[in-house]
């Protein structure tokens, strides 16, 4: 009976010191972290979407929360106005969750460009919706307003050729997207003017 | 534990039984990660960490923890430090974090730690444990970087990303495949023992 209640408490003791050491480096590195992500992996897409704008979006960048979660967004100033977001969301594709940076003109709701970030995709085949530029390049333009499918689905987006799937995913995350950019489009537009220079 | 014994802990891991060429435990990372230098060299250094402070815990706790559930107690000390490592890399080094992807977690079943804990550590000293895990650490950190260098040369014509030869060369790209990991450390182990048995 001992020699059981030791092997209780000394798993115990040391599960727990574990766990909560492991919460002090997560939270010790969590800021750092983030600014690793925005830097390696969100910047370059948030770059190449507000391609020729006047600031650095990844520093002009403000949350809201929305509900239980809270949204990430990076403002670029055109001409003297900052009319335009980008923002993070996810699809769901072959391999896994994709994350779409998504860029749209808060006067239009027109797309000013999209990127994917992270995905699990196959490499070669849905790994392409991130590699190839123009699948990316075709959503430039296309309305907020309507939904975004894959030619196969009747929609107007040339999918990956071999990575339907991927596609859809990507069309399916920007179009779920729409729906939160419309509920905090007054927010937005109020937050990034004060970003204008 | 007098001065030539700590001494020979250390270098064992060094020559003795470097890993994974002597002790040929631990071949899954070694042959993914290696297709540069410098992802060698990440491997190497994040695994001796894991290994030199599980090492330290393992050592100081064996006589608190109770034999029946030391593995499990082991697994804990491991895995707090992998994700130590893990959240670290992340944060510091985040492009060598995306190229070792999931090795990093990977190494909490890393048989060399593993077997370190329950081979070495949980039977000795304090001191000559930590010597156990550098040397070991040391040893697996400096086959990996030469494994990567060697693969990163043939396969790629760089060392470290810089470009040795002309642009006249031409990459083998075998090397950097998996096919060639594996000839690649068969070739050294083969030489290996060929210097050793003289």
């Amino acid at each position: 009976m001992r020699d059981i209640i030791r092997m209780i408490v000394v798993l115990a003791v040391l599960g727990a010191a574990s766990g909560g050491g492991l919460a002090l480096v997560k939270q010790g590195t969590a800021a750092q972290i983030e600014y690793q992500q925005l830097k390696f992996v969100k910047g370059p897409a948030i770059k190449a979407i507000m391609e020729g704008c006047s600031n650095d979006p990844i520093v002009d960048r403000f949350k809201i929360k929305d509900g239980e979660t809270e949204r990430g967004f990076y403002v670029g100033v055109f001409d003297g106005k900052a009319n335009a977001v980008a923002y993070e969301t996810s699809g769901k594709g072959f391999g896994g969750d994709i994350g779409i940076m998504v860029g749209v003109n808060l006067e239009t709701d027109e797309l000013l460009g999209i990127g994917v970030t992270t995905h699990s995709e196959t490499p070669g085949l849905g790994a392409r919706a991130k590699d190839d530029p123009s699948f990316g390049a075709q959503f430039k333009g296309m309305s907020m307003n309507q939904p975004f499918k894959v030619k196969t689905d009747g929609g107007g987006v040339d999918a990956v050729s071999g990575a339907t799937i991927t596609s859809r995913g990507v069309c399916a995350g920007i179009t779920d997207s729409a729906g939160f950019y419309k509920k905090l489009k007054p927010q937005l537009i109020e937050q990034a003017a004060a970003f204008a220079k | 534990m007098s001065e030539t014994s700590l001494a020979q802990e250390f270098t064992k891991g060094l020559w003795k039984e470097i890993p994974p060429f002597r002790l040929v435990l631990g071949l899954c990372p070694t042959l993914a990660v290696t297709k540069a230098f410098g992802t060698g060299l990440g491997m190497g250094l994040a695994l001796t960490f894991v290994l030199v402070c599980s090492n330290i815990l393992v050592s100081a706790l064996r006589k608190i923890i109770p034999s029946k559930v030391r593995v499990p107690c082991f697994i804990i000390i491991i895995a707090t430090f992998v994700v130590i490592v893990e959240l670290v890399m992340q944060a510091y080094t985040y492009p060598l974090f995306l190229t070792l992807g999931i090795f990093i977690p990977l190494i909490v079943v890393n048989c060399i730690v593993l077997g370190r804990a329950e081979a070495f550590a949980s039977k000795t000293g304090l001191v000559a444990s930590i010597a156990d895990g550098l040397g070991m650490g040391i040893g697996f950190t400096i086959s990996l970087s030469v494994l990567g260098s060697i693969r990163e040369i043939f396969g790629a014509g760089t060392w470290n990303g810089v470009e040795l030869f002309g642009p006249s060369f031409q990459p083998f790209t075998f090397m950097v495949e998996a096919p060639g990991a594996f000839v690649c450390l068969g070739l050294m182990l083969g030489i290996m023992n060929l210097v050793g048995k003289k």
